[in-house]
């Protein structure tokens, strides 16, 4: 049985507002996956995760909490939890996942800046200010949240003289180039994903890539942000081919993601519909949002592979001496 | 059955600039193409919005929040309306009324 929505909300927007993030994180996970790269600190163009990678093995560990609450009989004793949350950080007690589990993510981050490296770009890294952009909160409605969260972010790219962001992932893509614009005013922020930035460059193909996959685009890279082609693009520059499925680009089928933190088996069985239609087309999938990975992985129980498009991207451009952590 | 309206609910709901579910045309392609086969979003639920008919609203938070806001039905839409924009607001709403504390 789910938990009461108000509830759930009620708590991912007091994280928010009170500890500026959906489910806090220590800022060593935020900034591990930098470590050894030497990135500059700050600067005029900057690369920013919004921490929607490193989030993802905390997103996993609440919705089995989720899940496992909703059949016991504490599932009513929501109520009191989030007004304790507001003094104590409850979702602390989820506990921290293990290395394991993180590395998949921050392994996906080094490839994005090793790729951005390689083709010649300039940036810088925000470390401990590489703040989460309030995307699950927008979604759920909390907009107060997110306005002052948007506020903060823009303190931080003025605090660091910041006019250029690179993003990695379709959500903080959107929040920061599309919402923040409508919710403060003199934003004067570029902001472009990581996969728009590379499709104009030349990077040199260091081991051609011959695998046939089955791309599935992002509901919010495809259809908020028109950025359907640039994947598209790298794949075939590094040598993949690419099986088009009917639902593909401005058709993409959602992955279930969007209703993981209210709604996890509906997300599921979403989930589930989505991984049928991929199989169906090859055995292996290219996915561009952490979300849409989590998600279609666990739906397919193994019977699909479903990577993040910067490890192909990497596998075919990338350079034996990177360093990992 | 007695329906409570209440007039200047779509106000409320949709007080900022570009949300336009007064364009729904009520034709339907928005259900067809729904991932989640909600029946109720978008079209019914904007017009009891537009009715006033708050109670019927708040009967259906979990369709509202069942939303993948994926968009695939405003591709297709064409009275070009901000369904995942609207259904947000709609959500803003009723966090604001009836989820604060």
């Amino acid at each position: 049985m789910p938990l009461p929505p108000r509830d759930i909300i009620g708590i991912l927007s007091d994280n928010l507002r009170l500890r500026k993030s959906v489910l806090p994180i220590s800022t060593r996970s935020v900034t591990r996956w930098a470590q050894g790269l030497h990135l500059p600190r700050g600067g005029e163009t900057v690369l920013y995760t919004g921490q929607m990678y490193q989030l993802i093995p905390y997103i996993e560990r609440m919705v089995k909490l989720e899940e496992w609450l909703g059949d016991s009989r504490l599932a009513g004793l929501t109520g009191p939890g989030r007004r304790l949350n507001r003094v104590i950080n409850l979702t602390a007690f989820m506990g921290r996942p293990g290395r394991q589990a993180q590395e998949g993510n921050d392994r996906v981050l080094r490839n994005v800046a090793r790729l951005l490296q390689l083709a010649g770009v300039e940036f810088g890294y925000l470390y401990e200010d590489d703040l989460y952009s309030g995307a699950l909160a927008h979604d759920l409605g909390a907009d107060a949240a997110v306005t002052q969260q948007a506020c903060r972010v823009q303190r931080v790219f003025k605090r660091h003289g910041v006019r250029n962001v690179i993003t990695v992932d379709p959500h903080t893509t959107n929040m920061l180039r599309s919402v923040y614009p409508r919710l403060i005013a003199d934003y004067g922020v570029n902001v472009r994903s990581y996969l728009e930035v590379l499709a104009e460059k030349e990077l040199p193909i260091r081991a051609p890539i011959s695998a046939e996959v089955v791309l599935h685009d992002s509901c919010v890279y495809a259809r908020y942000e028109q950025v359907v082609q640039e994947p598209r693009e790298l794949l075939r520059k590094a040598g993949v081919t690419i099986k088009e499925l009917e639902s593909a680009g401005r058709f993409t089928l959602c992955c279930g993601g969007p209703l993981e933190s209210l709604y996890p088996r509906k997300a599921v069985a979403v989930a589930q519909k989505r991984v049928e239609q991929l199989r169906q087309v090859a055995p292996e999938a290219v996915t561009m949002c952490p979300l849409c990975q989590v998600n279609l992985r666990k739906a397919s129980g193994g019977t699909l592979r479903v990577m993040d498009i910067s490890e192909y991207l990497q596998r075919a451009h990338g350079d034996l001496s990177f360093p990992s952590v | 059955m007695s329906v409570r309206v209440q007039p200047g609910l779509a106000e409320r709901v949709w007080s900022s600039a570009g949300l336009n579910a007064s364009s729904c045309m009520n034709c339907g392609v928005c259900v067809a193409t729904c991932p989640m086969g909600i029946e109720l979003l978008p079209r019914r639920l904007f017009r009891y919005v537009l009715l006033g008919m708050e109670d019927r609203v708040v009967q259906e938070t979990e369709a509202i929040f069942s939303c993948l806001l994926c968009k695939l039905c405003e591709v297709s839409c064409p009275g070009d309306v901000h369904i995942a924009d609207n259904v947000r607001a709609l959500r803003r709403y009723i966090n604001e009324q009836w989820y604060a504390g």
